[in-house]
C-alpha cells in the first residue's frame, strides 16, 4: 500500500547560548508517514531542512532515555510519540522543563547525574561483602518482585520535568532518584537502608513531595515514582517515631 | 542532614484522610440531608437529647474529639500544600496559622466535651 505523505508543522524552541540572549521558536514543515515518530520528524529537520538544530537521541525505542522533551507542553520521549496523533494540528517541541538549556532541545542533566543520583546510593550495599568465589547473592522471584518495576527506570528525567516541586526548588531529591532509593531499599540483597535514611528523612528527601502524582503519569516505563515516595513517607514516619524506642536513638 | 518534622503532620494528615474517606461523605449525608429533610431518617434522630447522650458517653466523647482533631489536621495540611501549589510560598508563617487553628479547634472541642459532663 502506498503511504500517503502528509505535512505537519513542527515548532522547535531554539537557543544558542553563544549568540542568543533568550530562546525563540522556529517552525518547520515536515512531511511524514503514519509510522513516523516525533524523533523521526526532528531527524528529518536536521537532515533535510536545518542542520543546526540540536537534540539528543540514541536508541529510537524508549530504552535509552535520551530523547525526552516537552511535546505540546507534556514531557514525553520523542521516539515514543507519533506525528500522526498531532496532525492536522501543530506540534511544539521544547526542552524538558526545570533544567538549564545547553542548546536548542538539549538540557543540562548535571544536577541529576552529579547530585541526585549519587545521593541515594543507587547500588547494592551488602550486609557483609562476599568474595567472588563464595558465589552470587540468591533471591527468590517473590523478593525480586518487590523492587523490579522500580529498576526499570531509564533516567529519562520526564518525571523531573513533570514535578512542580522540583521546578519550585531544585534541592528536592525528586521522583526518579527516590524511586531508585526504594529500588535498592526493597532489594533483599541490600542492607544500605540506614545509609539512605538521612536523605529520605530530610525536607529535601521524601518530604519535599506533595503527592501531585504527575511523575507517575508521564513515566514511560511504568516505574510509579509517586508510589515509591509514598512508601518512603511511611518508612520515614515510622523511623521518626520509632527512634524514641530505640536504645541508641537516632544513631541506628 | 537535618531531620524534617513533617512526619508529625503527615501522620495526622494520613489518619484524618483515612477517617474522612471512611465517614465524611456519610456524615455530610446524614447531618445535611437525611435528618434535616426527615424522609430517610426520623427528624429527631439527632435531637438535642440524643446528641447530649452521645457527648456524655466516654466512647462518644473520644469519637467526636477524633473526628474534629483529625479532620482539622487533614484539611490543614491539604490547605498548606494547596497554597504552595497555587504559588503562595508562605513557609512557616502559614503553617503556624493553619495548624494553630487546628490546635485551637481541638482544644475547643475537648473543653466543650468536658463541659457537657
Amino acid at each position: 500500500m502506498a503511504e500517503t505523505l502528509r505535512t505537519i508543522e513542527i515548532e522547535c524552541l531554539r537557543f544558542n547560548p553563544e549568540s542568543d540572549t533568550a530562546p525563540s521558536y522556529q517552525t518547520y514543515s515536515v512531511p511524514f508517514t503514519d509510522d513516523m515518530s516525533v524523533l523521526q520528524g526532528l531527524q528529518y529537520i536536521k537532515d533535510e531542512l536545518d542542520g543546526s538544530l540540536s537534540f539528543r537521541w540514541s536508541c529510537r525505542m524508549a530504552i535509552c532515555g535520551s530523547c525526552g522533551s516537552m511535546i505540546n507542553g507534556v514531557p514525553q520521549l520523542s521516539c515514543h510519540t507519533f506525528l500522526r496523533d498531532y496532525h492536522p494540528g501543530k506540534l511544539r517541541i521544547e526542552p524538558l522543563n526545570h533544567f538549564p538549556i545547553l542548546r536548542d532541545l538539549a538540557i543540562d542533566q548535571t544536577d541529576f547525574v552529579r547530585n541526585k543520583l549519587p545521593a541515594v546510593k543507587p547500588y547494592i550495599i551488602p550486609k557483609e561483602s562476599q568474595a567472588l568465589a563464595q558465589g552470587e547473592f540468591l533471591q527468590t522471584p517473590r523478593e525480586m518482585h518487590k523492587y523490579y518495576h522500580y529498576s526499570e527506570c531509564i533516567n529519562c528525567l520526564l518525571c523531573y520535568a513533570a514535578c512542580p516541586q522540583y521546578g519550585l526548588d531544585s534541592k528536592f531529591t525528586g521522583p526518579a532518584a527516590i524511586a531508585l532509593m526504594q529500588r535498592y531499599n526493597a532489594d533483599s540483597r541490600d542492607a544500605g537502608r540506614a545509609q539512605r535514611m538521612d536523605l529520605a528523612n530530610s525536607d529535601h528527601g521524601v518530604w519535599g513531595c506533595t503527592l501531585v502524582g504527575y511523575c507517575s503519569e508521564v513515566c514511560p516505563k511504568g516505574v510509579d515514582p509517586a508510589h515509591a515516595v509514598n512508601q518512603n513517607k511511611v518508612a520515614s514516619t515510622l523511623d521518626y517515631f520509632l527512634r524514641f524506642l530505640r536504645p541508641n536513638g537516632d544513631k541506628r | 542532614m537535618k531531620r524534617s518534622n513533617a512526619p508529625v503532620f503527615w501522620a495526622l494528615f494520613g489518619a484524618g484522610g483515612m477517617l474522612a474517606a471512611l465517614i465524611a461523605p456519610m456524615l455530610v449525608f446524614i447531618t445535611g440531608v437525611a435528618v434535616p429533610t426527615g424522609r430517610l431518617l426520623p427528624a429527631d434522630a439527632m435531637s438535642y437529647e440524643r446528641m447530649l447522650t452521645l457527648a456524655r458517653n466516654g466512647f462518644g466523647k473520644l469519637a467526636l474529639l477524633l473526628v474534629v482533631l483529625l479532620f482539622m489536621f487533614h484539611g490543614g495540611l491539604r490547605m498548606y500544600h494547596s497554597l504552595h501549589h497555587l504559588g503562595f510560598h508562605t513557609g512557616s508563617g502559614a503553617k503556624a496559622v493553619i495548624f494553630g487553628i487546628a490546635v485551637l479547634a481541638t482544644i475547643a472541642a475537648a473543653v466543650a466535651l468536658l463541659a457537657v459532663g
